[in-house]
């Protein structure tokens, strides 16, 4: 860019294309997007001020000037984003057709300057029939390496062989994946929302609340929750499976019945994905108790809402108080015969916390906890899912190619001389130099051993 | 107590190649290298082991043991140690062990002395297999950082001393450090397989994320900053090909990339908030 005679349009072309502009941007986006993981993405000045003590007006000012509360959608980040695939683009655009152009017309005839370039090459004279010279030649490349194109020339011959041409590309698929990636993002930003749903057990909706509208918006089909429940690892309290039982229909036809719902296994209708993602109680639970009374035997099964009395036998009373731990513990007021109130806890089954031992008048033990739920599912419709993950496979593809392959070529060329043919057998790699010397210096211990026999 | 055994193979490992920088003696060199082997089978053994376990545990249900803190450790020194070993049967450089092993062994100390090792049930969000392919491409990325870092660290002690000898071959314990362009080389080769394996990790990461919550990206700060650690090494690989940036600016940056891997999976945990939730 120092060259003034450069016109400015070229200038320009220059600039996106280098790869000084890649290396900066991409250090940029590294440094800048610190900012956001600091800063909590979606909060407000004011309430990171209070929780961490920050200088309000810092905190504002950055909201203010950088957009800090919402920096990855920010129009500057967005715009290093973009600049990022500028300068892709347009590196590609210039490269592309080069690599093209030496993938496929390869140097049959290579000049001296170029063979004497090459640090691989290793040069003999044999004796013997020209004929049966080019065939072993022929045969050798054929069995060591790869088939040769054979170009005669000034009376010399010469053979080309080649390995791996289409690994140049590697690079580009690479490149051009991180562009697929990116259109897939934008197809879901602009086709694409973020929603959520929240359906009581046994009711349907056929509208979602979208975040991007902030407000409801139909699905078009409905969906009803069959059921939900949460299951715990044995004897603990530790959720194993939140799973909802979900009915999605369409026009009045069912079209997916009783489908289970959990996390990490979404159900997908239409493009549009339900995730298991939270549950609320809807009113007030009811338990399942039994009681034995001590002194009789007798045995009664009370199903007890939550708040509410029931008579025992014998005269006494029962009233669930209160409840914890998703109705694992109950706890009971109990009116006695002798009219004494007393604070009875009574717990779940799979504890193995039984109440006999209390030695009270009545025995109780708990024999269900009924809850009706709403299951929380957070929606999602992406078209550019899709496109995202065809270009992540792209990029491993491609990363590959580019990393761990090399376009390998080998010439030999033959020069008819006064004591004899002379062979000069050349080679180079466009990567892992280092790899291809071990191989190629195998390679040319045996054209000389196949050559001279 | 196997893990018992891990920690004091790699210590014995570190130890043994700390010395043979000092006394050149082969036969301790061979039991650096001995020491990283047993620690690095005792590892494997004792994970398969509580992999076992976690199908015994009262109401267990059988899980990989990649899915707390203290596991995830476990591994980290497991991928660095399994990074070493390829890096040393190819290379035949005894001495960088004194700059890697101990990486693992830190690990393993932590780990023993500081976490908590009881084997908990898994929580929903974590039974999936993107879980499994995720942590361990990740951790296998983390490993060959750490083993490029290492290197890069010998490479800058190296390097002054190197010029300014002009080509005489250094003595004492310099002299026994590989030279400094093979450095160079195993540092290029330990992030050409880190940087593949930590894109797998990304994206086997967005493929769960998008199975569990119906996103693939949502800059969480895990996710930002592993995306983060991603465009540094893009960065070094980049300066690499077409710029030449080799020797000393290339090890810093590796060292660089390091450290931010290093946040990455535990700054981010114990420092900001997010989904990934280890620390707490
Ligand atoms: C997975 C990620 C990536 C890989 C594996 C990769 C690989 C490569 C390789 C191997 C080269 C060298 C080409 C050569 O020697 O001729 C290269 C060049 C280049 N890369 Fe990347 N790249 C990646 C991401 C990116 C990104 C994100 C950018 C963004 C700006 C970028 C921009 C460039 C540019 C401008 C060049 C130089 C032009 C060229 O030689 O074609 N690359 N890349």
């Amino acid at each position: 860019m120092n060259d003034n005679q450069q016109n400015p349009i070229d200038a320009i072309w220059d600039f996106f294309c280098s790869l000084k502009l890649s290396i900066t941007t991409l250090i940029l986006l590294a440094t800048t997007s610190i900012i956001g993981t600091v800063i909590e993405q979606g909060s407000t000045p004011e309430a990171m001020a209070q929780k961490h003590g920050w200088n309000l007006g810092l905190m504002q000012f950055l909201d203010k000037s950088i957009d800090a509360f919402n920096m990855y959608h920010s129009w500057w980040f967005i715009g290093l984003l973009g600049l990022f695939a500028v300068n892709l683009i347009c590196c590609s655009i210039k490269r592309l057709p080069r690599v093209w152009y030496t993938v496929k017309n390869p140097v049959l005839v290579p000049e001296e300057k170029m063979l004497q370039a090459f640090s691989n090459s290793e040069e003999l004279t044999v004796k013997g029939d020209e004929s049966a010279i080019k065939e072993k030649v022929n045969a050798f490349l054929t069995s060591h390496f790869a088939a040769a194109t054979v170009t005669e020339k000034d009376g010399k011959t010469y053979y080309y062989a080649e390995k791996g041409a289409w690994s140049r590309f590697g690079v580009y698929v690479t490149h051009l994946s991180i562009l697929i990636i990116f259109i897939g993002a934008l197809m879901g930003s602009f086709w694409g929302y973020k929603g959520y749903v929240s359906i009581p057990e046994g009711s349907e909706t056929d509208r979602v609340y979208r975040r991007d509208k902030q407000a409801e918006a139909p699905l078009g089909f409905t969906v009803r929750c069959e059921s939900f429940s949460v299951s715990y690892y044995e004897g603990t309290r530790r959720p194993r499976e939140f799973k909802s039982v979900l009915t999605v229909s369409e026009n009045g036809q069912v079209v997916i019945k009783d489908r289970k719902v959990i996390v990490n296994e979404p159900l997908t209708y239409n493009g549009i994905v339900f995730y298991q993602s939270s549950y609320n109680p809807i009113g007030d639970p009811s338990f399942g108790l039994q009681v034995k009374e001590r002194a009789s035997g007798q045995v009664i099964d009370l199903r007890v809402p939550f708040g509410a009395t029931r008579p025992l036998p014998g005269g006494g009373s029962v009233r669930v108080e209160n409840y914890g731990d998703n109705g694992m513990i109950v706890r009971l007021g109990v009116t006695g015969t002798d009219g004494q109130r007393r604070i009875v806890d009574i717990y779940d089954p799979s504890t193995n916390i039984s109440d006999e031992r209390r030695g009270g008048e009545y025995i109780f033990t708990h024999t269900g906890f009924f809850q009706r739920y709403a299951t929380g599912l957070q929606v999602a419709k992406d078209p550019g899912v899709e496109v995202v993950w065809l270009g992540c496979f792209l990029m491993v593809i491609g990363t590959m190619v580019a990393f761990f392959m090399s376009h390998r070529r080998i010439w030999v060329v033959l020069t008819p001389g006064s004591k004899g043919m002379n062979l000069r057998i050349a080679g180079n790699a466009n990567r892992n130099q280092p790899g291809f010397e071990i191989g190629f210096d195998e390679l040319k211990k045996a054209f000389k051993n196949e050559m001279s026999s | 107590m196997l893990f018992n055994i891990v920690t004091i193979a790699f210590f014995a490992s570190m130890v043994a190649f700390i010395i043979y920088l000092a006394t050149r003696s082969e036969v301790v060199a061979l039991i650096g290298n001995v020491g990283a082997w047993v620690g690095f089978v005792a590892s494997t053994a004792a994970m398969g082991l509580r992999w076992y376990e976690s199908y015994h545990i009262p109401g267990g249900y059988g899980r990989i043991p990649l899915t707390n803190l203290y596991e995830s450790i476990v591994f980290f020194a497991w991928s660095i140690i399994l990074i070493y070993l390829i890096v040393d049967i190819k290379y035949k450089q005894r001495a960088i062990g004194a700059f890697i092993v101990p990486f693992a062994f830190m690990g393993m100390i932590w780990a023993q002395l500081g976490l908590d090792k009881s084997i908990e049930p898994l929580v929903p969000a974590l039974q999936s297999n993107w879980l499994t392919y995720h942590v361990i491409t990740c951790f296998l990325g983390y490993g060959a950082f750490a083993v490029a870092c290492g290197v890069s660290i010998m490479y800058l002690i190296k390097i002054g001393p190197e010029e300014r000898s002009k080509g005489t071959p250094l003595t004492g314990l310099l002299g026994m450090f590989p030279p400094s362009r093979v450095l160079d080389d195993i540092n290029y080769k330990s992030i050409m397989i880190g940087f593949p394996l930590l894109t797998l990790g990304i994206i086997t990461g967005a493929a769960w994320a998008n199975y569990a919550w119906g996103t693939y990206w949502s800059w969480d700060p895990k996710e930002t900053w592993s995306l983060i650690v991603w465009f540094v090494y893009a960065a070094f690989l980049h300066a690499r090909f077409t710029r030449g940036w080799v020797g000393r600016r290339a090890a810093w940056l590796s060292i660089i990339g390091f450290a931010a891997t290093i946040f990455c999976y535990l700054g981010v945990n114990l420092l900001l908030s997010g989904l990934h939730s280890y620390g707490s």
